[in-house]
């Protein structure tokens, strides 16, 4: 079990340098490939119409573009892992491992930022999952028992549009009926930290919550109902009716647990997923998590803050994906980790 | 009356393609410590029968009719959670496959200890104990020990031990095995048939088996009760089936019996043909598209349902052949041909 | 200065594109007609168009908290390191100028007015050197005294483009600097009187190379906001700019929002312009541009920092609900989006060649493609009606096209069964690929083929289209572009866009417009003192570029904007077409 976690550790800091590399080749390879030129690259960060070419040859200098690839990506990496300098015109600033990098456009240290964005979307993610998993499971779970009922036809038919419907269409759509037109709910980038006002925190977050929470409920609801109906026709189900176990007990201590394996993996990955960044529910709310974090950097071609939140991202799915590994092993007793 | 008695029970499934006739008008009866054999092929209505017993198609969309009657109690027409009580204390059932009947993800302790527990108002400390004695009792070795491990650390036979011990736990006054030995090989089949023999005994519980295989039932049974389109074609003691069989399948299924003096090469003789539809059963004698002997019936085969009729000493046929008839292919053409195989 | 759209260059910053995108969402009710005359008002204090030309709820209640709300960040708060309008005309609330323009609706608004400085400046050596005073007892928010020197130490710290790449350069090219001076961080002990002079904390002196008569445009902007030279952390200053106007900035959390209260050392009596309602300014950034426009009709915010105007779906809304027209102003940018016909590619080389072009395009088929007439009028030439000096063009026909005349103009040019060319688009600007594709349909009817490329926005100035080898080597003869002007008038317009002096390697915005006579005309302008005049030769400016048939103007851009509920002192600046956010209040 140990020698397992640790070659999964190891495993994990190799994937992450492997996604380093591709995220490095991507922003910083691939155009140099395709003939983008370092002052090029460099006047993207000019603001000034008419910045003169000395102007646009310093700043290429000094985001380091002229220097060899394989010297840029060791600065960045070295940075992570040791810290860096930075000059800021009018001294010379430390910047800490983990340092990313500045940005490129507002020369804050990426990193305090990532950090300071992060509990946003953690209480998105955490708030959205207990929603869907909670309403998403038992509906499947009633939908599969009442199969072919009234309840189970409505309850999927939602399910489907929960799937297809985008969430900038039931974010928006929301937002202005609950927060614009009834007055109900907060109106969106309204954010209140868990610590300041956990009351306001929750009132703030509950409608996000609910959309995010719609569009996996209803994927929960599906995949559980499937489970259940596959489940609750196994073996084990009659033998434990036959031993005389109540109706709910055999739902849910025999049938619910077999059918959750599956759900406890995608529940894991999709959480970690989330934990860098609900991209779409952050931009219609306005929230400013992650997800939004990597959209205005992507937009503004901040590569430092773009390279800082991809690491993030593929740090917590890693994570999420040795965690769903041991936690399968818990779950079921057949698999056994070596 | 009878420990439990089974009259015109039927039990009937609407689907979409039409009405699924599993079980349709059985009757019998048996008693403690005694041990009925119902034999037929797959879909011949036995497994649905002893779930029915059970009680497990109340709720479902099965239309069952008739009347059980157990220990001079009505189950048919009794409520669901009084029937749910019985279950598992005063009737228990042993599944085929013990690895899939058995949950993947509890130890057998805990799956003994929760039907233990569920009818006895016990520590867990004192349903865990009682595991280790039913472990113990059904011949796991350790079983201090084994009654923490899960389904899949067992072996094929030892699964089908604990299944037993997971059954008897409560005392169950009838016990249901449905294909016990189905899955397990030669000599283990062997082994559990003889535990189940014992524990009868100590039991003194009324036993049904049901099986495919009439050598599963030839040296347990009592009584033995042929199955077939969800009805019983012929009824009698294991004496009566096994040396005067009357009913062309019953001939059948002693011809594909595989038996251990014979050789296992040898060619089984095997019923031509497949089993009935249940929902477009053959008009006339459900058995006769399959018959040798269909046309000595003078037709009647083919337009009228044979009567489950008494020939002698409780043994019961349902066949339009006469009687005499019917042992005299049994003498003449069908146990020479057995007994030279 | 830069107008509320995302200008080429910006878009180089890759910050605008999202304010491009939204400048392109925005009043794009395609050829929808538009009620310009107003109606639906409700009392004096609203109306359509209502505070194009008045102030619309006029008040001086001070109190409670403006909510403004922007989509995306801007460059920088740092008055030293910013080329947004939105931020000049916003940056007046924290930092005061040494001039700026009058808070007045419509043209008024474009007349320059002493702030820091007690008068306008004052010009002496033919236009080379230029005179302010600063009021007294000004103070910053830490409640030292302003003087001149904060104005010198501001102006030449904002030289450094190595530290600030932001801001516009005008200070550095036009100032008499020491040769040896690179920046006050790197060359801290060299003197700088040749450039600025501080004679005492009261006065400050501005010595040009070359003389320049409309300085106080440059004195306008933000770079003279002083700053106090043992507060300026370089790069950092933008963390937290120090007041000297009467809000201070509370909370700086860089792409989420800004907070400003009152700043306790601002004066009204040395301020003669500002009211400084609000007790609170609220200022969130990256906020969804449907929800910022939804929010503002539902009144939960006030005002839209970014002034482009609504997304498309809001204008559909707003055209609908009397209530919310009443609230809704169309004004006109200083802006123009045009199609530049590149006179290096062949046949562009030759003016039949270009004319024909010209003749054959589509000019309604082009407004509808940049979304209407709410999001833009049919523009006649390149200059568009705000700036002074306009005058109505009529070179060409602005229908669907003259078929017969660009047979003409294509005959005269040697080409009478046309020719086939390349035309390039950002493709990341749907209006632009549906001006593109437009063009295409409509010059295919006069003989001319084009092949249509998008380029992304980020490089379609520095690697593409504003990059001759590149244009020349791929047949590159139309490219669709477009320009705000840095402020209101015809420098602060036509400088970066017809003066064919300015072209470079790559980056460039100005296309194919070459001539000696119109370089020669800016020359002119730039020396000529009297407004009046300068205006004029800036208009002949606009009608050379259009009789050598440089450019094919598309539409002059307009915007549907809205004005918060219970927003007082509301109208359009003329220097910038946005509200002015000198002297907002709530009720």
């Amino acid at each position: 079990m140990v020698t397992y976690i640790i070659r999964r550790l190891i495993a994990a800091v190799l994937m992450l340098v492997v996604v380093s590399i591709v995220t490095f080749s991507i922003f910083f390879v691939v155009p140099r490939l395709a003939g983008v030129t370092a002052t090029d690259f460099a006047n993207r960060y000019v603001g000034s119409k008419g910045a003169t070419a000395e102007t646009v040859v310093a700043l290429a200098d000094k985001l380091g573009f002229n220097d060899p690839l394989t010297v840029q990506y060791g600065r960045w990496v070295k940075g992570i892992v040791a810290g860096s300098d930075f000059d800021t015109g009018a001294s010379i600033e430390h910047c800490p491992a983990p340092c990313f990098g500045y940005s490129f456009i507002t020369k804050t240290p990426v990193w305090p930022e990532l950090l300071d964005r992060l509990p946003v979307t953690v209480s998105l993610a955490i708030g959205a999952s207990v929603i869907w998993l909670v309403a998403g499971v038992s509906t499947g779970v009633l939908s599969a028992l009442r199969r072919g009922s009234f309840f189970d036809r409505a309850a999927m038919g939602v399910a489907l549009a929960g799937v297809s419907l985008p969430i900038f269409f039931t974010g928006m759509m929301s937002l202005v009926f609950f927060s614009y037109k009834l007055g109900i709910t907060a109106p969106g980038r309204s954010y209140t930290s868990f610590v300041d006002d956990p009351v306001r925190w929750a009132y703030n977050l509950i409608l996000p919550w609910i959309t995010l929470a719609f569009l996996y409920a209803a994927v929960y609801a599906r995949l559980t109902r499937a489970g259940m109906l596959e489940t609750m026709g196994e073996d084990y189900i009659r033998t434990a009716r036959a031993k005389g176990l109540r109706e709910p007990t055999v739902i849910v201590k025999h049938g619910l647990r077999g059918a959750l394996t599956p759900i406890i993996t995608i529940f894991g990955m999709d959480v970690g997923l989330l934990l860098g960044g609900a991209i779409l529910t952050e931009t219609t709310f306005s929230l400013p998590g992650l997800g939004k974090y990597a959209v205005q950097a992507i937009s503004a071609n901040d590569l430092p803050k773009i390279m800082g939140v991809t690491m993030l991202v593929a740090f917590f799915v890693v994570m999420a994906n040795l965690l769903v590994d041991l936690l399968y092993a818990v779950v079921d007793p057949r698999v056994r980790l070596r | 009356m009878s420990f439990l008695e089974l009259k015109d029970l039927r039990i009937h499934f609407p689907t979409d393609d039409g009405l699924v006739k599993s079980v349709d008008g059985l009757s019998f009866t048996l008693e403690r410590g005694k041990t009925l054999g119902i034999v037929g092929e797959s879909g011949s209505g036995k497994s649905v029968t002893s779930l029915g017993i059970l009680g497990l198609h109340k709720g479902t969309r099965a239309r069952i009719s008739g009347e059980i009657w157990l220990d001079g109690e009505e189950l048919v027409g009794a409520g669901v959670e009084h029937v749910r009580k019985l279950r598992g204390k005063k009737m228990a059932m042993i599944f085929q496959d013990p690895l899939s009947a058995m949950h993947p993800y509890y130890t057998v302790g805990n799956q003994i200890i929760e039907a233990y527990r569920i009818h006895h108002d016990v520590s867990k400390k004192v349903a865990r104990k009682h595991a280790i004695d039913m472990l113990a009792r059904v011949g796991i070795p350790q079983p201090d020990r084994r009654v923490d491990s899960y389904p899949h650390e067992f072996s094929g036979g030892m699964r089908q031990r604990a299944m037993i011990a997971m059954a008897l736990c409560c005392d169950p006054e009838l016990l249901i095995a449905d294909e016990p030995t189905t899955a397990l090989d030669v000599t283990v089949q062997a082994q559990i048939l003889d535990l189940m023999r014992d524990l009868q005994r100590d039991f003194n519980a009324a036993l049904i088996i049901i099986t495919h295989d009439l050598g599963v039932v030839a040296e347990l049974s009592d009584d033995i009760l042929v199955m077939y389109g969800g009805k019983c074609i012929e009824y009698g003691s294991a004496e009566d089936i096994f040396e005067r069989p009357e009913h062309p399948y019953s001939w059948g299924l002693l011809g594909s019996m595989p038996r251990l003096d014979r050789e296992p090469t040898e060619r089984l003789l095997p019923i031509q043909g497949s089993p009935p539809s249940l929902i477009n059963v053959p008009p006339g004698c459900a058995f006769h598209p399959r018959c040798p002997y269909a046309d000595r019936t003078a037709g009647r085969s083919q337009t009228e349902v044979p009567e489950l009729l008494e020939t002698h000493g409780g043994h019961r046929v349902r066949c339009h052949l006469p009687s005499d008839q019917r042992r005299g292919i049994w003498e003449n053409e069908i146990k020479p041909n057995l007994e030279a195989s | 200065m830069r107008k509320r759209y995302a200008t080429p260059a910006l878009v180089a910053t890759g910050v605008a594109l999202c304010l491009g995108l939204s400048a392109c969402g925005g009043g794009g009710g395609g050829g929808q007609s538009a009620d310009s005359g107003g109606a639906a008002g409700q009392g004096d204090a609203a109306g359509f168009n209502a505070a194009l030309e008045k102030v619309v709820n006029p008040s001086d209640k001070k109190g409670g908290t403006l909510k403004m709300a922007i989509t995306e960040a801007w460059d920088s708060i740092d008055p030293g390191d910013t080329y947004y309008a939105l931020s000049w005309n916003f940056s007046r609330i924290y930092g005061r100028p040494l001039v700026t323009y009058n808070p007045a609706p419509g043209a008024e608004g474009r007349k320059l007015v002493p702030d820091l400085a007690e008068s306008l400046g004052e010009a002496s050596d033919g236009g080379k050197t230029w005179t302010y005073k600063i009021r007294p007892g000004v103070k910053f928010e830490d409640g030292t005294i302003i003087t001149s020197k904060d104005v010198k130490y501001a102006v030449l710290r904002q030289l450094d483009k190595d530290t600030f790449v932001n801001g516009p350069t005008y200070f550095g090219d036009y100032l008499d600097l020491p040769k040896d001076f690179k920046s006050v961080y790197k060359t801290p002990d060299v003197n700088t009187d040749s450039a600025i002079e501080t004679p005492d904390d009261q006065t400050i002196v501005f010595h040009l190379k070359k003389p320049y008569a409309g300085f106080d445009n440059f004195a306008a902007t933000p770079a003279t906001v002083p700053v106090p030279k043992d507060k300026d952390s370089g790069i950092k200053y933008r963390q937290h700019p120090i007041a000297s106007g009467p809000y201070m900035f509370e909370k700086v959390e860089e792409g989420k929002q800004y907070t400003l209260v009152r700043n306790p050392n601002w004066d009204p009596a040395t301020d003669p312009i500002r009211k400084a309602l609000p007790d609170r300014y609220e200022l969130q950034l990256g906020v969804e541009a449907n929800d910022l426009d939804n929010r503002i009709m539902s009144g939960d915010l006030h005002i839209d920092l970014a002034g482009t105007g609504v997304q498309a779906a809001a204008t559909a809304t707003v055209q609908n609900d009397p209530e919310l027209k009443a609230r809704a102003d169309n004004p006109t940018a200083a802006r123009t989006w045009y199609i530049s016909l590149l006179s290096d590619t062949p046949p562009f080389d030759n003016v039949e060649c270009r004319k024909a072009v010209i003749y054959a395009a589509d000019r309604v088929g082009l407004q509808n493609a940049y979304g209407g007439q709410l999001a833009g009028e049919i523009a006649s030439g390149l200059m568009p009606p705000s700036i002074g000096g306009w005058q109505k063009l009529d070179l060409y026909p602005t229908g669907t096209g003259d078929v017969a005349k660009a047979k003409e103009a294509l005959a005269a040019c040697g080409k009478p069964d046309g020719f086939e060319t390349t035309m390039t688009f950002r493709s990341d600007r749907p209006k632009e690929q549906a001006a593109a594709e437009s063009m295409q349909q409509a010059l295919a009817k006069a003989g001319i083929k084009l092949t249509l490329k998008g380029f992304p926005t980020s490089e379609y100035f520095p690697s593409y289209a504003g990059k001759p080898a590149y244009t020349k080597k791929n047949n590159i003869g139309i490219a669709t572009n477009g320009w705000a002007a840095d402020w209101n008038d015809g420098f602060g317009f036509f400088s970066q866009i017809v003066d064919s002096r300015v072209i470079r390697e790559a980056g460039n915005y100005n296309l194919g417009v070459k001539s000696p006579e119109i370089d020669a005309l800016i020359d002119k302008a730039n020396l000529e003192q009297d407004a009046a005049t300068r205006d004029a030769i800036w208009g002949e400016v606009d009608r050379k570029v259009m009789e050598g048939a440089y450019v094919l103007p598309a539409v002059w851009a307009k915007g549907l904007t809205l004005r918060g509920k219970g927003l007082t002192n509301v109208f359009v600046t003329g220097a910038y077409d946005m509200y002015d956010y000198l002297n907002l209040g709530v009720e």
